[in-house]
């Protein structure tokens, strides 16, 4: 199921700003790959661009290849809602649809792409709470509004919601920092057990998240204010944990750095 | 009072507090002084209305001395503070309450079955039935007819200003205003009808209705659009499953503000529509009265029966517009889920 994704000489700018500068990535199906990195290196730009979320934004535009199992992401007649059918995304701030109940956030996905037979969205409901460890919490108020529930509960609706759509790659974005850390600690054993299914990409500010939930780091930087952000390292998380080649990397996450 | 002794700067939590007994006998005493001076003496003229003035400052400065002495300044200034809120509250609530009392005392005189089925056809100016049966059906159709329109034009309106249009809501607006306006504007149309009112109040509704939804568009955060995108739906699906459900409680309201002016429209309606004392329920054809036409009609009338009718009128009008937008609040309150529980 899970595919990879590779970036070749990617960079994206917001109008005539350049947010990152000749990424070349590959992200392994069936892995975690976390990216760290001062703010404003473009992390979150990155994730962004790897399922064209990141032209949402008026003028926000994307250079360079990014393939999922060797199919262009930005070809020509490539179907936007296609590919975001295909790669998940879950926000830093959880973002349940507040005019819908529990279930209906979880199968919005669903419903709104067509999906109409019950018998499929509630298995496909069960499915996806129990991925996100949520089921035995919220099984018996499904119909209550998703957005009564606490901040990382939310959360995991919100990683039920983009889980449920069946997708081949989770995007994260800083998922865990608006959360306390017993419910970081209950999305990290999510994700370890979603990487069985997917290809997940995460953006934190968290290294020890990062040296704990992922297999591969990529540590982006920026020269200076304004600068594009750029790739420094990457390699796997524990090489760059416990023994960066590139001095940036180690004053970094030894916090010499910033 | 008695002198203090308290340091500039007390690290002490507790601090002494006007007891509520107190702020009582300032009010009694700041309504009892403002009789004596303006009632009794005669001061200024006097009035009740200067007395009730003249209580409501004395009331404040006896406050703010009384709490100055007993709780010091900042206690003193938000006291101060909180009893001019109140009475910004309270004056805001005057004119409401009075024009409701005046619509009860007044409106309530032919609040007759007779009022709400029967047309004011063959009543003569020394009849003293009659009733508005026809204007309810106009008001309710024209009005209806214009939210018909409205609705849909305004809404979409919004949408292409706030998510398609990039600057260009002025330009939309002012497109409406000077390009369509005149067309839907019933100067050339040959005969009166209660359609054309529609087509003129719609006009009158358009804008409000446009920059309401508008606001209440932009006010959908944005993060629920990207949600909604994340999962690889499509924009219009976005906008129409989330965005606009979202936004649907204000919506609602701007809309019924809208209904509410139309209701209340007078001279459009009475210059295309006419006016009529028939009952007619074809809206596309001949003159039609309503609501607000048949109060102008008994208020500049010369019968003797004719002010109660108005007044009456003036009565049901609002009660009507009332009960819609309570029902439409209903309406779209049922649709979104209640967070608190």
């Amino acid at each position: 199921m899970a595919k990879r994704i590779e970036a070749v000489g990617v960079s994206a700018y917001y109008g005539a700003f350049k947010a990152i500068e000749g990424i070349n990535l590959v992200m392994e199906p069936k892995s975690v790959t976390a990216l760290i990195g001062p703010s404003g290196c473009g992390k979150s730009t990155f994730l962004r661009s790897v399922n064209r979320m990141h032209e949402v934004l008026p003028g926000a535009r994307v250079e360079g290849r990014l393939t999922i199992d060797s199919q262009d992401i930005y070809g020509r007649d490539v179907d936007v809602t296609a590919v975001r059918r295909l790669i998940g995304m879950v926000f830093q701030r959880p973002n349940p649809f507040p005019t819908m109940s529990i279930y209906d956030n979880v199968v919005a996905g669903l419903k709104l792409n067509g999906v109409r037979r019950r018998s499929t969205l509630d298995d496909a409901c069960e499915k996806a709470l129990r991925a996100a460890n949520l089921w035995n919490e919220v099984h018996t108020r499904l119909s209550r509004p998703g957005a009564g529930l606490s901040g990382g509960q939310q959360q995991r609706l919100c990683i039920a919601r983009a889980i449920a759509v069946e997708p081949q790659v989770v995007l994260m974005d800083e998922p865990c920092s608006a959360l306390d850390p017993i419910s970081t600690l209950a999305i990290e054993d999510l994700i370890s057990e979603l990487k069985n299914q997917y290809t997940i990409i995460i953006v934190t500010h968290n290294m020890q998240q990062a040296a704990r939930v992922s297999d591969r780091t990529a540590f982006f930087s920026i020269e200076k204010t304004g600068d594009p952000g750029r790739l420094i390292e990457y390699d796997e998380t524990t090489r760059i944990f416990t023994n960066p080649s590139v001095k940036k990397t180690e004053d970094y996450i030894t916090g010499r750095f910033g | 009072m008695t002198t203090l002794t308290t340091p500039t700067i007390s690290s002490a939590l507790h601090v002494r507090r006007l007891p509520a007994w107190a702020i009582g006998v300032t009010a009694a005493g700041a309504v009892a002084l403002s009789v004596a001076l303006f009632s009794g003496l005669g001061l200024l003229g006097g009035g009740p209305v200067l007395t009730a003035v003249g209580a409501v400052v004395l009331f404040l400065v006896g406050l703010s001395v009384v709490s100055t002495v007993v709780e010091g300044g900042r206690a003193a200034r938000n006291r101060v503070a909180t009893a001019l809120v109140y009475s910004a509250f309270v004056l805001a609530l005057l004119p409401l309450v009075s024009v409701v009392a005046t619509l009860f005392g007044k409106g309530t005189g032919r609040l007759d079955a007779d009022f709400f089925n029967h047309s004011m056809r063959n009543i003569t100016a020394f009849d003293a039935n009659g009733g508005a049966y026809h204007a309810i059906i106009g008001t309710l159709e024209q009005a209806g007819i214009a939210t018909l329109i409205t609705v849909p034009l305004g809404v979409l309106g919004a949408i292409y200003i706030v998510e398609y249009g990039r600057g260009a809501g002025l330009f939309i607006l002012a497109f409406w205003i000077l390009i369509v306006s005149p067309h839907l504007s019933p100067n050339g149309r040959p005969f009166y009808s209660g359609f054309a009112a529609s087509l003129a109040l719609s006009v009158l509704m358009l804008p409000t209705v446009t920059r309401s939804t508008e606001e209440m568009l932009r006010l959908v955060p944005a993060a629920l659009r990207e949600g909604s995108y994340a999962l690889g739906v499509p924009k219009w699906k976005t906008i129409l499953r989330i965005v606009l459900p979202t936004a649907l409680p204000g919506i609602v309201t701007g809309v019924m503000l809208a209904v509410a002016r139309a209701a209340g429209e007078t001279a459009p309606v009475l210059l295309v529509a006419l006016g009529s004392p028939r009952i007619n329920f074809d809206p596309f054809h001949d003159p039609q009265e309503s609501l607000s036409v048949y109060i102008y009609d008994q208020a500049t009338s010369a019968s003797r029966y004719a002010p109660a009718r108005a007044w009456t009128a003036a009565l049901t009008l609002v009660a009507l517009v009332l009960t819609l937008t309570v029902a439409a609040k209903l309406l779209s309150r049922r649709n979104t889920l209640n967070k608190g529980k």
